[in-house]
């Protein structure tokens, strides 16, 4: 083609601008900006310091009232060390020092020791977090040593995970930490993750993972919706019909009770609680498979169709069952919460029965099957105060009936925003504590950047006084599981709930701009990767070590 | 007669909320099983086959059960695409549950199945060859006493044919691994059903898609269509040009596929009987060929200066087509399938627009302001240059939509979820040979069973001439990649994948839902049972739940 030749080729070399734009954007993610969710107050400079695993210590200050042998810290620290040097425990950091030392390329001496300092107010080493812990910390990193301070064992842990975050490593595998000064507190007490183990049973394993990303993300309450209509996992001590008969498998598909243990002692050490939710009076098919009589028969025609409805709220025997099983719960489940569901309970399979119909009219109800579910709720409610635990039930509980104890916690899970702040201004006018759920149904999945909408709730939007506010003690992330099993549990949960973490954890005002918090939240979901965790990617792009499974 | 499997609902299937499992459950319970999920008559195979005939009577595959060639098999020991399939399948069937005592303790002396014997039956078994477009894949199982026979004319269909033998082996209630006495005569409806997967967007590691081919020959698939390259990253090492990785890549030493893992991804491939088409996209989602190859792209200008950005491949210049006919002939050596894929989606005409040079050789081509005849120059000289290599070349649809000449065995992919069927009517009626992805972008993603939808396309059901039909020659399920890597992919591919999987191998009549929904949830179940982290339909339990984490 001679017309061709004689247009001139293009003046303008390209510059390689990409790979430098990214390598400086790299290593301004390297400061201590990086921690993901964002601290209260945080304070860096560029000066840094070189960490040796080698010579890297934790110990505990003179002052602290936990020492060594505190089960929650010691362990804390061996696992905080395996993830501040991710390539020392695979081995590949000798290879490095070495390498580097004869080469006289590594800046500072590898030998110079680093030790955090880790002191503490309280002793409660042996305890649970429960709702009243502080998990206040403050963080300075110097020359030679960082102090952590907390006010319990439960902040320490706060501050190791955000400790983890601010060491960052250069191209040639050293680890530098930044000085920096950090003083940091929860904005929200609650901050839970929901995960469904009856739709989809998830093995332990898958458990404990989640329980391992949550304290990443510094989440503090495991909200375990146990059992449900299509399984009944829990194995109970004194009705183990209820899994031998209700779960998806007898043998493989349940919890045992060292399960549970195991469960309540991993989430323990990393400062969570174990919210065990047992649902009713409805969604509760599968316990009518172990406990004859529990569950209503629907009748179609004057005669019992053979289906089985709610629980029984007009036997007798239905809250001596109750009362029972609550009693197992409330010593396997250490927590002083128990979530007792109340939600959607459907009411044709008690209209259809005529006994129903009878206790109705006995208890002068009419035909209201509302006042039925509050009365039954009533019941469970004060099965619960008497055992000293503190009831927390969906909002449908609080909707139905007011008439329920004013330390019981209601949990808003409805609606569009317009919809469920009108139900915090109610609730919280009312007097009652709430967790708002509503905007962190996060099995909804959709194509694109949805992390923005979890990352945008104002949770304290309502009109309301600040005496109100005060009264939303947090929020949780819901992940039911209708289409979720060990096979996609992990990346459809993470990095998306992380969003929501930090709304939970950090300053509003610092934290409202989604696209601010982009690249933190990119250089955390490559964090969680690094960690084993397979949170799935935000957009485009890639991660220095990609995930190496299937 | 098609009967029921009993005994395979006990242990392969999944039990839906309803159905209260329990061990020992007697037979006679199996047919209470609430509605909500039933056993299909068809077990659990996936894809469905052409034509099925399962018998009630079931034999043991005893410890001594082998998978041999037949006597006179065109294929011997020394084929090893059929070798390793043998081995990849008895592991498949006796796997994870092997159990200790199997074989003893036996109540009654039930009759056994001792061999599957594999028979190629044409004189060519291809056995060295590479799957193509025109390959037979058709072959017959008979399951009958006191062994198996698998007839196929090659070992495409043989490789099937395996597949096929391993989803009719279940457990019997006391674990015993079982089959019924069945009939198969089965083939493919389409010839080419692919997956896409995009390794530019996000890198995925190579053994991410081995893994994934290996799910494909699950669900007969048999074309990896490997979206390469594309703007954000150029992760293929080019011998010829090894500056368009080391400065195209996400990083030019952990994110690259160098030679070695071309070669690995083809071969795993081929022992599955998976075409492996490549497709390096111009002119447009270039802008990481321009990292390392200078003058490649289009300089964009901003009035009268260069902006510093870069549009399209720059199609005025002969440097651009040196370097092409350089690079895919380098390509179609790499790649040993008959077709490459050549792109040409999506081209932003922007850019074009603000370059002067490129103004000025609009006018001297007498091109006045269409851009798409400059578009057009461009993808006429790269289809010569791609014509002399020998392949034939596939091209998404916009190629056709503006107008470029094409040859007329060019095949036209189409993409665009709207007027799809329309666009179908057009490519078919211009006599071209089509591909349609258009309603099987896995990438996008909805609360609920969305593989009902994928389902529930029949491909053909466009305004046509039988002719016309006979021009679609399949179906791909795209997986692109800005939300995809390595952590999400193969739980977001499967089994919604497999939807598209039986839509284009079987026969049109089946559309079941229900059906396809009971089949499908054991398909999944054996899937994770494989070790393939396939998402679940609905709320259930698969027997062996996934432990891979």
């Amino acid at each position: 083609m001679g017309v061709m030749s004689t247009v001139s080729s293009g003046q303008h070399t390209r510059p390689m601008c990409y790979l430098l734009l990214l390598m400086i954007l790299q290593l301004g993610l390297h400061t201590a900006e990086g921690v993901w969710p964002l601290p209260q107050t945080l304070i860096s400079s560029t000066e840094r310091f070189h960490l040796s695993p080698q010579a890297f210590y934790f110990g505990y200050g003179r002052q602290s009232a936990a020492q060594q042998g505190c089960s929650v810290l010691d362990a804390a620290f061996m696992r905080y060390f395996a993830l501040i040097f991710p390539d020392y425990t695979s081995g590949r950091w000798n290879l490095f020092s070495d390498k580097n030392e004869k080469d006289g390329t590594l800046p500072f001496s590898v030998d110079k020791q680093f030790t955090v300092e880790v002191s503490v107010d309280h002793n409660d080493c042996d305890g649970y977090p429960n709702e009243s812990s502080s998990e206040r910390y403050n963080l300075s990193v110097f020359s030679g040593r960082a102090s952590l301070k907390a006010v319990t064992v439960w902040g320490a842990l706060r501050g190791l995970e955000t400790f983890s975050q601010l060491v960052y490593q250069d191209d040639f595998g050293s680890y530098f930490v930044n000085k920096t000064d950090i003083e940091d507190f929860p904005r929200f007490q609650f901050r839970g993750i929901l995960l469904d183990t009856s739709r989809h049973y998830l093995p332990v394993q898958a458990i404990l993972k989640t329980l391992d990303a949550m304290a990443y993300s510094k989440f503090n309450v495991f909200h375990w919706h146990i059992v449900d209509d299509p399984s009944f996992p829990y194995q109970s001590r004194t009705f183990p019909d209820l899994s031998s008969k209700g779960a998806f498998h007898p043998m493989t598909h349940i919890y045992t009770q060292s399960d549970v243990r195991r469960v309540i002692s991993h989430a323990r050490m990393r400062g969570i609680r174990v919210l065990p939710e047992f649902d009713s009076p409805g969604h509760t098919k599968s316990w009518g498979k172990g406990q004859p009589d529990l569950l209503t028969p629907c009748y179609k025609g004057g005669i019992p169709s053979g289906t089985f409805g709610p629980i029984n709220p007009a036997l007798p025997s239905t809250y001596h069952f109750m009362a029972t099983l609550f009693k197992e719960v409330s010593v396997v489940f250490p927590d002083s919460y128990i979530h007792l569901g109340g939600d959607e309970v459907d009411f044709s399979c008690w209209k259809s029965n005529p006994y129903v119909r009878a206790f109705m009219q006995k208890m002068g109800f009419g035909s209201d099957f509302t006042k039925l579910e509050a009365f039954y709720m009533e019941n469970i409610v004060n099965i619960t105060s008497a055992l000293n635990k503190t009831s927390i039930v969906w909002q449908d509980v609080f909707d139905y009936h007011e008439r329920i104890p004013k330390d019981t916690v209601l949990h808003i899970w409805k609606g569009t925003p317009a919809s469920y702040y009108a139900e915090l201004s109610r609730m919280t006018k009312a007097g009652m504590r709430v967790v708002l759920a509503a905007p962190w149904y996060i099995n909804h999945i959709s194509y694109g950047q949805d992390w923005h909408n979890y990352y945008t709730v104002q949770p304290l939007n309502f009109s309301g006084t600040e005496e109100q506010k005060k009264l939303v003690i947090g929020g949780e992330v819901c992940m039911w599981g209708e289409y979720v099993d060990a096979t996609n549990l992990t990346p459809r949960l993470w990095p998306r709930a992380s969003a929501a973490a930090e709304r939970l954890w950090s300053d509003e005002k610092q934290t409202s701009n989604v696209d601010m918090a982009f690249p933190r939240l990119q250089d955390f979901r490559c964090k969680l990767v690094r960690r084993g965790i397979q949170a799935e990617p935000l957009y485009v792009g890639h991660c220095k070590q990609e995930y190496q499974g299937i | 007669m098609l009967l029921l499997l009993k005994f395979a609902v006990l242990l392969l299937t999944l039990g839906l909320c309803q159905g209260n499992r329990q061990p020992n459950i007697l037979v006679e319970d199996v047919e209470d099983v609430e509605p909500a999920f039933e056993p299909s008559r068809f077990g659990s195979l996936w894809p469905l086959p052409q034509k099925v005939k399962i018998s009630q009577d079931s034999f043991k595959l005893g410890s001594s059960f082998r998978i041999v060639d037949g006597k006179g098999s065109s294929a011997g020991s020394s084929c090893n695409i059929l070798q390793n399939a043998y081995r990849r399948y008895y592991e498949y069937i006796f796997g994870g549950a092997k159990r200790q005592g199997l074989g003893k303790n036996r109540r009654s002396a039930p009759s056994e199945l001792t061999e599957l014997r594999v028979y190629i039956t044409s004189a060519d078994s291809e056995c060295d060859g590479y799957p193509s477009v025109k390959s037979d894949e058709s072959y017959d199982l008979s399951v009958v006493q006191p062994f198996a026979v698998l007839r196929a004319p090659k070992v495409w269909g043989a490789l099937h044919g395996l597949e096929t033998f391993s989803q009719l082996v279940y457990e019997d209630e006391y674990g015993a691994k079982s089959i019924n006495a069945t009939a198969i005569s089965d083939f493919p409806r389409f010839a080419h059903r692919g997956i896409l997967l995009d390794t530019s967007r996000h890198f995925l590691p190579v053994k991410v898609i081995l893994a994934n081919l290996e799910t494909m020959a699950m669900n007969k698939f048999n074309v990896f269509h490997w979206h390469i390259v594309d703007d954000p990253s150029f992760p293929y090492l080019s011998r010829t040009f090894p500056q368009l990785s080391q400065q195209g890549s996400y990083h030019p030493y952990t994110h690259v596929y160098t030679p070695a893992d071309v070669k690995m991804v083809i071969e795993f491939a081929r022992l599955r009987g998976i075409r492996v088409i490549p497709e390096f996209d111009t002119p447009g989602h270039t802008q990481s060929w321009g990292k390392g190859q200078p003058d490649l792209l289009t300089p964009c200008y901003s009035g009268a200066t260069p902006s510093g950005t870069f549009g399209p491949v720059n199609p005025i210049l002969n440097t651009t087509y040196d370097f092409m006919a350089q690079f895919f002939k380098e390509i179609s050596s790499v790649f040993p399938d008959g077709y490459v894929h050549l792109g040409g989606d999506e081209v932003d005409f922007t850019c074009w627009k603000s370059n002067p040079d490129i103004q000025k050789f609009m006018d001297a081509q007498g091109f006045g302001k269409d851009y798409s005849k400059l578009e057009s120059f461009y993808i006429q000289k790269l289809l010569n240059i791609v014509t002399t290599t020998k392949k034939g070349y596939i091209i998404w649809q916009e190629v056709f939509d503006n107008g470029v000449t094409l040859k007329p065995d060019t095949v036209v992919h189409v993409w665009i979820g709207s007027g799809t069927n329309e666009e179908m009517s057009k490519v078919t009626a211009a006599g071209y040979t089509t591909i349609l992805s258009a309603p099987w972008y896995l990438d996008y993603i909805s609360i609920g069973q969305d593989w009902r939808n994928y389902y529930k396309v029949e491909p053909l059901n466009f305004n046509g001439t039988e002719k016309q039909k006979a021009l679609v020659i399949g179906g791909e399920a795209c997986l692109w990649g800005e939300f995809v890597d390595a952590t999400n992919l193969t739980p977001r591919l499967w089994p919604r994948a497999s939807a598209v999987g039986e839509r284009l191998w079987s026969s049109k009549d089946v559309t079941d839902l229900n059906d396809a929904f009971n089949r499908l949830s054991v398909h999944r179940c054996r899937m994770v049972e494989r070790g393939i982290p396939a998402e679940p339909l609905f709320y259930s339990y698969c027997p062996r739940e996934y432990k891979g984490l």
